[in-house]
């Protein structure tokens, strides 16, 4: 089966009124894949999705799917399905009801209808619950049955917006786990709008990380978490330093009076460096003379299966060093320190 | 339900006041009419406490009884005329953007200031043959002559749907804008047109509430006596225009009594009947 659902989008804007909520998106997603919108909330993301589905009318910028420009293309004609965030399930229909909705409005015969309707119920494994109504599942059932039902009419594009925000932690990781099982098992191209970067991490084939209405960084996700493009999405998707120093000729970075060796770095601009947390070094003693910064501990904390050490090294914030408990130097609050930054974990970021 | 805390002391004593004033206004005087439509008339304007059964006698002879099936048909129609244009104007209304949307909405309630005698004898002008829309219509070259549409059938139902029109919207605005927006958009993405959301998922999720506004517009519609006696022939004139004629005109208290039960007892049939099919088929669904 050749993959479908190829998504290109060309200049998309969106303005609601002073507004403006998306800024000028291009991208190109490629079919069969789990793409993930990830941002903090305003970003433009949801907006973005809704454009996808026909829900929102661009202001500029056009939408293809396949090939085809759809951009003028009303929803109900664009082959998608979508899981809305409130889940948007019918009060007034049974669960059979809500999943065969959409073939029975296209006048799909009741006997395949139902057959359809217990193949969808097996896949999100709610068999035996079709005569339920809405009102008596649970969250994590409604869920399924949101699935279920924008899956029905194998649509060309699957859009989640926030699929799991209204679950506790516990099940969130569990549905996430099953949501990209069953993305993987189907291979239908889907596209999900989430605020938490673990779920992006833990679901996505791509991550279109956003910021402000515009695109920050499109990479796999561990692509995006190893080498973020700016310090926005270095500080975003996981937990992270970030150095700001001035370039000091071929490969050198200055951050205070220390040096840094840094490859790719040249002129004598402003550079920021990021260094995530886990690849920095706890030194004790004095501080080396390269790609280091000598410090106090202010605080540590034990979480069990790692480590966390906060240093202050006379930088804006305080430099995050954490590890597993085995490698765990012995030291303590108030206790002079040096945190090296190996070369090859130093990522130079865009401000 | 059931694990609903019990209500407190306090919560019954708040609730005594309005027990009370009801018992004292409501059902009394309803106890009066009952009382007073068994009295025995006195020729020439008053009546005596009796036990005499002339006024049902009367009541229930064909004229009144068919006086009393036409005004629950009348109020019937314009309970359905209401809801077939206020359900789809307050459901566009709602998903109107704010300023239109408020502006909309208080010109409709503003209806609501007019009074009856005002918009009967409105009615009346507008329906005319001197003054009223058909003048406008032999302006445009449509007709030849002006002509009257009033009195008539049509104009004290037109009458009574204007009058009822701005409850019926205030009785589905509230539910109609709390509608999840998102459920309707979830249908269209499953292929459903703007008409066929509207037909398959706000309709049915809404049913109560159209339920409720159209009994309401029933209940008040048949309680108003002035349209069906400015705009209708005396055979449009619906059981409450009679009820006030002879209450107030021929001072037959009993009788106008008899004929206010007879009508209450048949609109809390219908109400009721109404009530439960909806629930049935709710439930059947």
């Amino acid at each position: 089966m050749t993959a479908r659902g190829g998504l290109r989008l060309e200049g998309l804007v969106k303005r609601f009124g002073e507004v403006l909520a998306v800024d000028g998106v291009d991208l190109e997603l490629p079919a069969g894949k789990l793409i993930s919108f990830l941002g903090p909330s305003g970003c433009g993301k949801t907006t973005l999705l809704r454009m996808i589905a026909g829900l929102e009318r661009p202001t500029a910028g056009r939408v293809h799917l396949d090939g085809e420009d759809i951009t003028d293309r009303p929803p109900h004609t664009r082959d998608i399905g979508m899981v809305f965030q409130s889940l948007a399930l019918f009060p007034h229909l049974t669960v059979a009801g809500n999943i065969g909705y959409g073939l029975r409005i296209r006048g799909v015969p009741g006997e395949r209808v139902d057959a359809r309707v217990r193949e969808l119920l097996d896949l999100v494994s709610l068999s035996g619950l079709a005569d339920r109504r809405i009102q008596q599942l649970s969250g994590g059932q409604r869920q399924r049955v949101a699935t279920a039902r924008a899956l029905a009419l194998e649509p060309r594009l699957f859009l989640l917006d926030e699929p799991l925000s209204a679950l506790d932690a516990n099940l969130r990781e569990q549905l996430q786990v099953e949501l990209r099982l069953l993305q993987q098992k189907l291979g239908i191209t889907t596209i999900m709008v989430t605020h938490d970067q673990r779920e992006a991490m833990t679901m996505s084939d791509l991550v279109v990380v956003m910021r402000a209405g515009r695109v920050e960084q499109v990479g796999e996700p561990l692509q995006v978490y190893r080498r973020p493009a700016t310090a926005f999405v270095a500080s975003f998707i996981g937990t992270t330093n970030l150095l700001r120093g001035r370039a000091a000729g071929r490969d050198l970075v200055r951050i205070g009076d220390r040096t840094f060796e840094v490859a790719g770095v040249s002129g004598d601009g402003e550079v920021v460096l990021s260094v995530r947390p886990e690849e920095a070094r706890l030194l004790l003693g004095e501080a080396p003379d390269g790609n280091a910064l000598p410090g106090t501990v202010v605080f540590v904390r034990d979480l069990g299966e790692m480590f966390e050490c906060y240093v202050d090294c006379g930088l804006d914030q305080h430099v995050i060093v954490a590890g597993s408990p085995r490698e765990r130097l012995a030291v303590s609050q108030g206790q002079p320190v040096a945190v090296g930054f190996p070369p090859d974990v130093c990522v130079v970021v865009r401000p | 339900m059931s694990d609903r805390p019990r209500p407190t002391r306090g919560a019954y004593a708040v609730l005594a006041f309005p027990v009370a004033m009801l018992s004292v206004f409501f059902l009394s005087p309803f106890f009066i009419m009952l009382a007073a439509s068994f009295y025995r008339r006195i020729e020439g304007g008053f009546y005596e406490p009796a036990f005499v059964l002339d006024s049902w006698r009367r009541v229930f002879s064909d004229v009144f009884l068919e006086r009393a099936g036409f005004s629950i048909w009348i109020s019937l129609l314009a309970g359905a005329v209401c809801i077939a244009v206020a359900f789809p104007f307050t459901y566009f209304l709602t998903r109107m953007r704010r300023r239109p949307h408020v502006s909309l909405l208080v010109l409709v309630l503003s209806a609501l200031s007019l009074s009856e005698v005002i918009v009967g004898f409105a009615w009346s002008v507008l329906l005319g043959r001197a003054a009223g829309i058909s003048n406008i219509l032999v302006w445009l070259g449509v007709m030849g002559e002006p002509v009257a549409y009033q009195p008539g059938f049509v104009a004290v139902l037109l009458g009574l749907c204007y009058i009822a029109f701005p409850y019926c919207v205030l009785t589905l605005y509230p539910q109609l804008s709390r509608l999840d927006r998102e459920v309707t958009e979830a249908a269209q993405t499953l292929g459903a047109s703007p008409w066929r959301t509207f037909r398959t998922v706000v309709v049915p999720i809404m049913r109560p509430t159209i339920v409720a506004g159209f009994l309401l517009v029933f209940v008040f519609t048949l309680g108003s006596y002035l349209i069906a006696a400015i705009l209708g022939r005396p055979e449009h004139w619906t059981l409450s225009v009679f009820i006030s004629d002879q209450a107030s005109f021929n001072a037959n208290v009993p009788f106008a009594s008899a004929m206010a039960l007879l009508l209450t007892v048949a609109s809390l049939a219908v109400v009721g009947l109404v009530t439960v099919v909806e629930s049935r088929t709710r439930r059947a669904a």
